[in-house]
């Protein structure tokens, strides 16, 4: 494994190649994500919140990868895994921890908990709990947007595990038949619950099955901003040229069990300590303050915002109200006097 | 002699004792060979059997479903687990198109012994997706077998008999009750598809129901009796073929029926037995069948849409109690 490792040692010495905005963006995006989701799970921990709770620590360079590669108007759609990128395309954190307390005020008004989030405006199409599902949904939302003319595209996220149902065939072969503007990127955080990669499939380097349909398809460094802001922005290039979908596989790790409830006993702790060590936040810190982009006095203000904002958020959540239970039969038509049977 | 065994370990025991009696027997799913299960039904099965008959598979359920089904017509008898029935839906063409129909489309040619099994029904704060029943979508299938039970001694014994049927057979378990704890009878024992129990005799009402609303129905029985209400309660076990004798008898004796069924109304597995209960009781019954179902809606995340979605005792009590014209 950690070919990823090997590869970026060096990590942190290479001379920054962006600008200060960006990089304090990247480096907000992925504190804000790595904080709210450390709340959650200790949220979780004292049961304020319930049912599953997938959390994406460790993964934050690629949504933070996104807020600079892509428009605020392309859509995505994902997984469960979901609460760093719905953060990442500017859904409030208090939404979001609304939604996990199961509160009125969340995102979709507590119906969906931490696997279900959906905004029309900021083009979230969910947060989707069957797994693959969202691959063909993803390439539906690409195949509105070129119906319509527009130079929009659809971010199709999923994991490694996704990666493996047939869904991914029948969609890949018809969005590069049609020419779809999807930007389907697998997160491969190394294992889907307790399977690794490895014993999903002949073939471990899951960014070669594109070439089977001749799709555009690379391997990405998954724990850098900048290499994930590269290789997303030249796929979304090439697509928004109408030359059709793109596939990147980035290679990240979540830090955490695959839930609350994982015990995580299928990989070593050598493993998780050698992602630690490359971890993405504290690699960018370490650019920031030593290629003197920017202070440690901002570096700082920025943690004490984003410390601040979640606690705010966690206060939100706490003092909004639950929903009645009465309200069932709402959301469950668009016709307001559907006949329910009883 | 008997011991107390967890609803898991019981099912993991009528596994076990299949696949040591019959090589053609193995097991596939995810997470069932290395991670010991999602939910531990089969912990230890991978060290005693090993990768040949114990099968972790990659998240394709329509794919190993039908291996399943493949396999099956060619001399194999699966076990296929799904995490849970919700995900099988990806899986039904291979049910419904294939298991379910090779005996019919090949004249009697092939059969398909196959058993497909998981968990059914909502698991707390799981949210739509996630908090699904099964058996009616199934159960309107012909050429499929289904059972739907939590009871630990019978779990076993109906798992033994699902593997050794010649037709396939689809077994809803319970993500929230793997641990539930029952007497479970010590050696070589199978329960019969097609027969329901009767768990607690009674003269007033019947309350039928599966699963784990069989809970529900002991618990509402409970507190009938402290208030003079005798219930019989019976537990369906097996939801297709479905053994309505039982059912009609007890309603002779009670005259009065209350279905309790976690699955939503609509062609729901309560609309069969209420329509024979009208065929076959008709004259004997002195109210007409009253059911407690979930909501004709999906199951949102918050605790209060749970708390007014699931039946309960007390929706249970109300039932009866308006049967009885209480
Ligand atoms: C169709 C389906 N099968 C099984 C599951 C149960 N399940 C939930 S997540 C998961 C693992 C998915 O792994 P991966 O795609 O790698 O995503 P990750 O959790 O690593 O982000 C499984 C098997 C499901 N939700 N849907
Ligand atoms: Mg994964």
């Amino acid at each position: 494994m950690t070919k990823v490792v090997e590869k970026v040692s060096k990590r942190g010495k290479k001379t920054p190649k962006y600008n200060k905005e960006t990089y304090l963006t990247w480096y907000e995006t992925m504190l804000r994500i790595r904080r709210f989701e450390e709340k959650s799970l200790q949220k979780y921990g004292q049961e304020q919140i319930r049912g599953f709770l997938h959390v994406y620590i460790g993964q934050e360079a690629i949504a933070a990868g996104l807020v600079s590669a892509i428009k605020k108007e392309d859509a995505i759609v994902t997984a469960y895994r979901q609460h760093g990128l719905a953060i990442s395309r500017g859904i409030s954190t208090k939404k979001c921890m609304a939604e996990l307390y199961g509160k009125k005020t969340g995102i979709v008004k507590g119906k969906g908990g931490s696997m279900h989030f959906f905004s029309k405006e900021h083009r979230f199409f969910g947060g989707n709990g069957i797994v693959g599902a969202q691959i063909p949904i993803g390439t539906g939302i690409g195949f509105a947007e070129k119906y319509r003319g527009t130079d929009l595209l659809c971010v199709t996220m999923f994991g490694d595990g996704a990666a493996r149902q047939g869904a991914l065939y029948e969609s890949f072969n018809m969005a590069m038949t049609w020419k779809l503007p999807v930007l389907y990127i697998c997160e491969n955080n190394h294992y889907a619950m307790g399977t690794s990669v490895e014993r999903t499939s002949n073939v471990a380097d899951i960014y070669k099955v594109g070439s089977a349909f001749d799709m555009p398809s690379e391997a990405v460094d998954g724990m850098s901003p900048e290499s994930v802001h590269e290789a997303l922005s030249r796929a979304a290039e090439h697509i928004r040229s109408g030359k059709g979908p793109y596939f990147l596989e980035i290679k990240t790790y979540r830090y955490k069990g695959h839930s609350v409830s994982d015990p995580g006993t299928y990989r070593t702790k050598d493993e998780l300590k050698e992602y630690q060590s490359i971890d993405p936040i504290k690699v960018t810190e370490k650019k920031i303050l030593e290629g003197n982009i920017a202070t440690a006095e901002e570096i700082k203000a920025i943690k004490d915002k984003i410390k601040a904002e979640i606690n705010e958020a966690v206060e939100f959540a706490e003092n909004s109200d639950f929903p009645d239970g009465d309200n069932l039969f709402e959301d469950n038509y668009m016709q307001e006097d559907y006949p329910y049977t009883s | 002699m008997s011991r107390v065994l967890a609803l898991r370990d019981a099912i993991r025991e009528g596994m076990t004792e299949e696949m040591r009696r019959d090589d053609n027997v193995f097991l596939m799913g995810e997470e069932v060979a290395e991670y010991n299960g999602a939910y531990k039904v089969s912990k230890g099965m991978l060290d005693e059997f090993g990768a040949r008959r114990v099968v972790d598979t990659p998240i394709a359920e329509l794919g190993f479903a039908g291996i399943g089904v493949g396999a099956a017509m060619n001399g194999l008898r699966p076990i296929v687990e799904f995490m849970t029935w919700n995900f099988a839906v990806l899986a039904f063409d291979q049910i419904i198109n294939n298991a379910a129909k090779t005996l019919s489309q090949s004249a009697g040619e092939f059969n398909c012994p196959i058993v497909f099994r998981g968990p059914s029904g909502a698991a707390g704060q799981l949210a739509q997706q996630h908090s699904q029943t099964f058996e009616a979508w199934l159960a309107n299938c012909p050429g499929l077998k289904v059972i739907s039970c939590i009871d630990p001694a019978d779990a076993k014994g109906l798992i033994k008999s699902a593997i050794r049927d010649n037709d396939p057979i689809c077994m809803m378990e319970s993500e929230q009750f793997y641990a539930l704890e029952g007497e479970v009878p010590d050696g070589e024992y199978l329960t019969p598809i097609g027969k329901a129990a009767v768990r607690r005799e009674g003269t007033d009402v019947t309350i039928v129901s599966y699963n784990k609303m069989m809970l529900v129905a002991n618990d509402a029985a409970d507190q009938l009796a402290k208030e003079g209400i005798s219930a019989e309660v019976i537990d369906l076990r097996t939801i297709r073929p479905l053994d309505h004798e039982t059912i009609v008898n007890s309603v002779k004796k009670t005259n009065r029926i209350v279905v309790v069924d976690e699955s939503w109304p609509y062609a729901g597995i309560s609309s069969e037995i209420t329509y024979q209960i009208q065929k076959y009781a008709f004259d004997y019954l002195d109210a007409p069948v009253v059911r407690v179902n979930a909501p004709d809606v999906s199951l949102p995340y918050a605790a209060a849409y749970v708390e007014a979605y699931m039946p309960n005792p007390k929706k249970v009590i109300d039932a009866v109690k308006s049967v009885m014209y209480r």
